[in-house]
């Protein structure tokens, strides 16, 4: 006997708990998305460093915490709208008889490359990193600035 | 650890302290990753707290219990607007228990690039006595 259903996916399928409350969870998100507003997104891309990106009238701001990594560890590079931040964090060894109670910091190396969502003129990008913030502002090129357009009256 | 073969960094998210001790100010509080070590003199303590500044840092040390909560303003100005966010900022708060006592007069701190070296001098032992038993 050949049963067919119409519509949704077949329900023998043994369906994951997991599976299930993750469900439930995103639903959970939905609704108090829809009382509270948008809530904060997991990391999208899952490269270090996170990246915050912001905007105003004339820039772009690319904000990343590196703390303890000296300016010149890093090394910042754009090419048309993308922006790569590459570099190395040390973690300098201690004295040899330290024993250790807890290592969480972590050592090592990164690259990253995100897309500006429209043109920036490059050779005005300035980078700096204070208390271990990078900010790195590019100013917006003139066209993807956004103009007044003043509507006449005939 | 071999110094030419550097792993790569993972992305972490900061850990959110749930439930805030004390709190000054509104908002999420994180838990700074720490690196503690000892030698026979001293206690070391690495933090890492990016966009923590020097004065808004405060180290208390009471009874037993070490306090390090630093504060962060945010660093976005009025008029920007977010495009992208990955990570959040708030204030660090972490507490440790010492088990040792502490000389609280020699302790120094320094923060450079976002991360917090904190020494604390142990206070000196008192030097071992013998004690002559008297007979008669």
């Amino acid at each position: 006997m050949i049963i067919r259903r119409i519509g949704g996916w077949p329900t023998w399928e043994w369906k994951s708990p997991v599976g299930e409350l993750e469900r439930m969870r995103r639903e959970m998100d939905r609704l108090s998305e829809a009382l509270t507003g948008p809530l904060y997104r997991e990391p999208l891309a899952g490269v270090f460093p996170l990246m915050n990106v912001t905007e105003d009238d004339d820039d772009y701001y690319v904000r990343a915490e590196l703390p303890g990594i000296k300016a010149d560890e890093l090394s910042i590079s754009i090419t048309g709208t993308s922006l790569t931040v590459a570099g190395e964090r040390t973690i300098p060894a201690e004295n040899e008889k330290a024993r250790y109670h807890r290592r969480e910091r972590e050592a090592g190396k990164f690259s990253r490359v995100i897309s500006l969502p429209s043109q920036v003129d490059t050779s005005k990008v300035d980078a700096r990193c204070v208390d271990g913030v990078l900010t790195v502002v590019l100013p917006k090129a003139e066209e993807a600035k956004p103009k007044q357009i003043a509507v006449k009256t005939s | 650890m071999a110094e030419n073969e550097l792993k790569e960094l993972k992305a972490r998210e900061k850990a959110e302290l749930s439930a805030p001790a004390e709190q000054t100010r509104p908002g999420p509080a994180f838990i700074p990753a720490v690196d503690i070590f000892e030698t026979d003199q001293e206690i070391t303590v690495l933090a890492d707290m990016p966009g923590v500044k020097a004065k808004d840092l405060a180290i208390d040390l009471r009874e037993n219990t070490l306090t390090l909560s630093g504060d962060v303003e945010s660093p976005e100005g009025e008029k920007e607007e977010e495009v992208l966010r990955e990570y959040r900022t708030g204030n660090y708060y972490r507490q440790f228990t010492l088990s040792e006592g502490i000389d609280q007069s020699k302790i120094e701190a320094a923060l450079k690039d976002g991360v917090l070296r904190l020494r604390l001098p142990k206070v000196e032992a008192a030097a071992p006595r013998t004690i002559p038993v008297k007979t008669g």
